[in-house]
């Protein structure tokens, strides 16, 4: 299947990849009404390690691998989440934020959201416009690509 | 090929996915001595609590049974294994043949001999009747006291401080959370939860009840209109054990799941795991151990041989809103840094991490786990980076790569 891959010899840590990731999830028409509001901000499912001191200059984007061990779902205490043609999504109303699958997420790539008691996870955008995902679409600098490996 | 399950939960469910990667045609058999639904155990608290709906408990949409062509006889208790013959004996009498089997029977509240208790009308918190019971009596106000601080007795006092009761809980232990926190992350736990109007009185145990209140082993007396006990859990073997089957702690089986019984497998609470981080033999009862246990004993009864490895303690939990994630074994050269609000603990063995505690700032502490796991020696990652916090970044480049996929060519 297609998965997400990011080359960290190209990632310039710009963060796009989590504004345009945080906006698609957010359910808003455009990235600025997607920030633009009074109510909570919308929280990235990828998230960009800047190198310092030793590893100044490394830089790379994480999210969900998709992985064939799918340690979260099979701990998932709800079964909020579940996995359907190689993807693996939560439905964030079954979700009661026990953080399960936090404790057993290897890439730590499941993210909390606090102020809902649940947690969030890249779906590669399949639930909301499909197609390529968002943050690979928003990459200045093709450090994010979505192919088959 | 012809399968009985006996248990309806997350280990039974696990057994059902491990069979149909490989056999789609094979009949599935569920029997279960409760009549709902494969529901989630630790979600009777939330729906006590109110934050799950009577929907929401269900582990499994209303259609699995139908879609993975599994047959239930729920709400009827097995009572036997007749292993020559092979089948389930119910406690109607009535017999089920089995080719192969699956014991998950879970566990049961374990209730110690207490003076005076004959005279309480108590309960206990395991399964969905229980918290039906108590929903049912429960009232605004009300004094309730709960014997053991363990993770049952928290999440039923966080789940009843929804109805504005007044809560007590009490523990012989010194600590909250005994098996699962050390004292400094204890003690920080009990000060939120007593913020929330929980009393806790420690370092004692019931001497004597009398029908609305109990005399305690320091001297105190405590009043209550609904007593909780929630001590401990005892794992249900006896189908094993008196089957002839090899029964230790809990019930053993080898690396396949299956049991010292031929065509017999078991799963979940009621078996001893091979804890990896702290290299011994225990009972993991944790969900997560159960669902992987039951899916490898699954794919062994549908003939393709794999072992279940790897496993070690690990707990998420959320308290009145502070949540703590641990795993492993805590025997070792420590790590701590702590905050006002946070707490870490990691801990090192044989130039490994063997274990960790953080509390109140909890993120990918998958990481963490993955790198217990995977018995990964510390000279393969940045120490310092490892104990700043969990992240990718700790680890070289190759290894990243390996981890994330590779580079783009």
């Amino acid at each position: 299947m297609k998965r997400v891959y990011v080359n960290e010899d190209w990632c310039l840590a710009c963060h796009l990849c989590e504004y345009y990731c945080a906006a698609a999830n957010s359910g808003a028409p455009d990235m600025v009404k997607a920030f633009n509001t009074e109510g909570k901000k919308p929280i990235p499912r990828i998230r960009v390690e800047e190198g310092k001191d030793d590893n100044a200059g490394v830089n790379f984007a994480v999210q969900c691998r998709h992985c064939d061990a799918k340690p979260c779902v099979k701990g998932c205490i709800t079964g909020a989440l579940s996995v359907n043609d190689g993807v693996v999504s939560v439905d964030e109303s079954r979700c009661v934020g026990c953080y399960t699958c936090v404790l057993s997420c290897p890439y730590g790539c499941v993210v909390i959201d606090g102020e809902g008691h649940r947690i969030q996870k890249c779906d590669l955008c399949v639930k909301n416009h499909g197609g390529e995902p968002a943050c690979v679409q928003g990459c200045p600098n093709r450090a994010i690509v979505f192919e088959e490996r | 090929m012809n399968y009985v399950i006996i248990g309806n939960s997350a280990a039974a469910v696990g057994t059902i996915a491990g069979i149909r990667e490989i056999d789609s045609t094979g009949k599935i058999t569920v029997i279960s001595d409760e009549k709902y639904h494969t529901y989630s155990r630790p979600l009777i608290s939330y729906w006590l609590e109110g934050r799950v709906t009577d929907k929401n408990i269900y582990y499994r949409s209303a259609d699995f049974y139908e879609k993975n062509g599994v047959e239930t006889i729920l709400g009827k208790k097995a009572t036997k294994i007749d292993t020559k013959e092979k089948r389930v004996v119910l406690e109607d009498g009535l017999s089920v043949p089995y080719d192969k089997l699956m014991v998950a029977t879970g566990s049961k509240p374990f209730v110690p001999p207490m003076k005076g208790l004959e005279k309480v009308n108590y309960h206990t918190f395991m399964t969905l009747d229980s918290v039906k019971a108590i929903r049912s009596e429960i009232k605004k106000g009300m004094k309730v006291l709960i014997i053991g601080a363990g993770l049952i007795g928290l999440k039923a006092a966080e789940a009843l401080s929804a109805y504005e009761t007044d809560i007590t809980v009490i523990d012989l232990a010194d600590r909250i959370l005994p098996s699962i926190l050390d004292v400094k992350s204890g003690i920080k736990m009990q000060k939120h939860i007593e913020k929330h109007g929980v009393r806790f009185i420690l370092k004692t145990s019931a001497e004597e009840f009398s029908e609305r209140s109990v005399k305690l082993q320091n001297g105190m007396t405590v009043d209550f209109d609904m007593l909780i006990v929630a001590v401990g859990v005892r794992p249900n073997t006896e189908l094993i054990s008196d089957a002839g089957g090899k029964v230790e702690r809990g019930i053993i089986t080898d690396m396949t799941q299956k049991t010292s019984l031929d065509d017999i497998y078991s799963a979940g609470d009621c078996t001893v795991s091979y804890d990896a981080a702290a290299e011994t033999e225990r009972i993991l009862a944790i969900l997560p151990n159960a669902y992987l246990q039951g899916e490898t004993a699954g794919r062994n009864m549908a003939g393709r041989e794999n072992y279940y490895v790897n496993a070690i303690p690990m707990n998420a939990i959320g308290l009145f809103g502070l949540h703590i994630i641990s795993a492993g074994d805590y025997n070792g050269e420590e790590y701590v840094a702590e905050t006002e609000n946070t707490y870490k603990k990691l801990v090192f063995r044989d130039n490994k991490l063997k274990g960790y505690i953080l509390l109140g700032d909890v993120e990918r502490a998958g990481i963490y786990t993955g790198i217990i796991k995977e018995g990964l020696d510390i000279s393969e990652v940045d120490e310092d980076l490892l104990k700043e916090k969990p992240q990718m970044m700790m680890f070289s480049k190759e290894r990243r790569e390996e981890k994330l996929g590779g580079i783009v060519r």
